[in-house]
């Protein structure tokens, strides 16, 4: 177990509502869920939830820890919005499962190898890395995650989306070489690290 | 006429040789036609896009938003921010509106800011181009423009997630927003009543993850638009453009379909019909040729 956690652990004790409304971002919501199942039924993904939102919201009461923070149904949520739209209730219900799935996150919690969690990973990487997401590198980083073999077959596979869009110019080899970025990316990377620090400080990651 | 003014923030995907460079060059035949000038927000870094909460988490998400609002508000004073894509437009809108509501937030991101010498007063508003075109021009000015009505296209209008929601166009439904199909028959192409996966998701950035449920997503939308009779189906977004024009061959592949459906920007349209050429209007950008347009632009 990470040290975040067991401090968690230790910290709210059997009260995983009152965790999640503290530390999970829009969490202070979670009490408002009608259990109506809106949500649940507007989903575009929603048969590929273990635990709708809906669901979701009631473990949390319950108190089920670690079912809901090692689930692998917040990352199947797209952003689409539509959940948040249709909740007769108003829950910002997106920002909720984002704020549980980072929360996983930096619990380390999340099952090994979660897809949308190394897409979202790698992601943030790249942008913070110059300021500017490099779509190229993002790709074959992606491609490449599982290492060399794997990712020399899945791109292979891709080659033909990835040879039409170079012809459409909407894809640069040359990106590889540096590509777009900010002109400072250092006071970036330290500004970054600033807000870092005062939410760890806020939802009691700091040591 | 003088030009109305805006500060214009890009994002990531419209820079050039990226996925969406053609929607950069798209606009710029329609933003000149209708007296728009985009001014851009010099350094603007990316909006973290939806997919950046899981390693982002709330306040560094809000810094880097909160960045390009302070550029905005320090180089271009007074000028309303301006945006192409949806998910640069949702994250500085929600950036915005939460550090103005919410105590505290502010002086924490302006704690952050100053590293890298910027302070924000939160004055600025961010907008889609979507917005400026029909509060700012009406459909009736988009209308005076045209100079070559797009006559006899059907077009799928497909608005896809966060140009609709949670924000979506003022007045507009959730649920069955009409601005898409009114903009394109502002130009003189037909937009199909009927098109049933108008808000359906693409898939987002699970296209990545998750391509085949995003693949399934993406059949629907592209399966109602030859059902219904479509030419081509027309976006405001850069994501919904690229995952559903690019994977049609993958889902070729998978499952035996001949889809070759255009997916197009309603810039483009709106371009075109203001008499831009394919190379202006970026519609030679493309996997699936959008020939009948194409054609179009071309004459």
């Amino acid at each position: 177990m990470s040290e975040h956690n067991q401090q968690a652990v230790t910290r709210y004790r059997n009260n995983f509502l009152q965790e999640v409304e503290e530390r999970v971002e829009d969490g202070e919501w979670v009490k408002m869920c009608m259990q109506c199942g809106v949500c649940a039924g507007s989903c575009p993904l929603g048969n590929a939830w273990q635990h709708t939102p809906q669901k979701l919201f009631m473990m949390i009461r319950a108190g089920k820890r670690e079912e809901v923070l090692t689930s692998d149904s917040m990352w199947m949520c797209t952003s689409c919005y539509n959940c948040i739209v249709r909740c007769p209730r108003k829950l910002p219900i997106t920002h909720i499962m984002h704020g549980l799935a980072n929360y996983a996150h930096r619990l380390n919690l999340v099952p090994k190898g979660q897809p949308t969690r190394e897409v979202a990973r790698l992601f943030w990487n790249s942008l913070a890395k110059t300021g500017r997401v490099n779509e190229l590198k993002f790709s074959l980083a992606l491609y490449f995650k599982d290492g060399f073999v794997q990712g020399i077959r899945n791109a292979l596979a891709m080659q033909g989306v990835g040879f039409g869009l170079m012809k459409a110019r909407r894809l640069n080899p040359m990106e590889l070489f540096g590509g777009h970025k900010c002109k400072d990316p250092g006071s970036l990377h330290k500004m970054i690290a600033k807000a870092r620090e005062i939410e760890d400080r806020k939802k009691g990651f700091a040591s | 006429m003088a030009k109305k003014q805006y500060a214009f923030y890009p994002g990531c995907s419209s820079q050039k040789g990226a996925s969406a460079s053609n929607f950069l060059t798209s606009i710029g035949v329609m933003c000149d036609k209708l007296g728009i000038q985009l001014n851009e927000i010099p350094d603007w870094n990316c909006c973290g896009a939806s997919i950046g909460y899981a390693e982002g988490g709330e306040l560094p998400r809000l810094a880097i938003s909160a960045r390009n609002l302070a550029l905005a508000e320090q180089h271009l004073p007074g000028q309303d921010m301006v945006s192409g894509c949806p998910a640069c437009w949702l994250s500085s809108r929600e950036t915005a509106e939460r550090l103005n509501q919410f105590d505290g937030l502010m002086a924490e991101t302006n704690e952050a800011l100053k590293e890298v010498g910027l302070n924000l007063q939160g004055t600025v508003k961010p907008r889609h181009i979507v917005e400026v075109l029909i509060e700012d021009i009406g459909f009736a000015g988009m209308k005076e423009a045209v100079v070559k009505p797009l006559q006899g296209l059907k077009v799928a209008g497909y608005v896809g997630c966060q140009t609709n929601r949670p924000f979506g166009i003022a007045g507009e439904s959730f649920e069955n927003p009409q601005y898409l199909d009114m903009m394109v028959d502002a130009v003189g192409a037909e937009a199909i009543a009927g098109y049933d996966q108008k808000v359906t998701c693409c898939g987002g950035a699970l296209a990545f993850s998750e391509p085949d449920k995003a693949q399934k997503q993406i059949r629907c939308i592209v399966e109602s638009a030859y059902d219904h009779g479509a030419e081509m189906i027309v976006t405001p977004c850069q994501l919904c453009q690229a995952n559903v024009e690019i994977y049609q061959s993958e889902i070729n592949k998978k499952h035996g379909t001949k889809f070759a459906m255009p997916v197009v920007y309603y810039s483009q349209l709106l371009s075109v019909a203001y008499g831009g050429s394919v190379k202006q209007t970026g519609l030679d950008g493309y996997i699936i040729q959008p020939k009948k347009l194409q054609d179009i632009a071309g004459k």
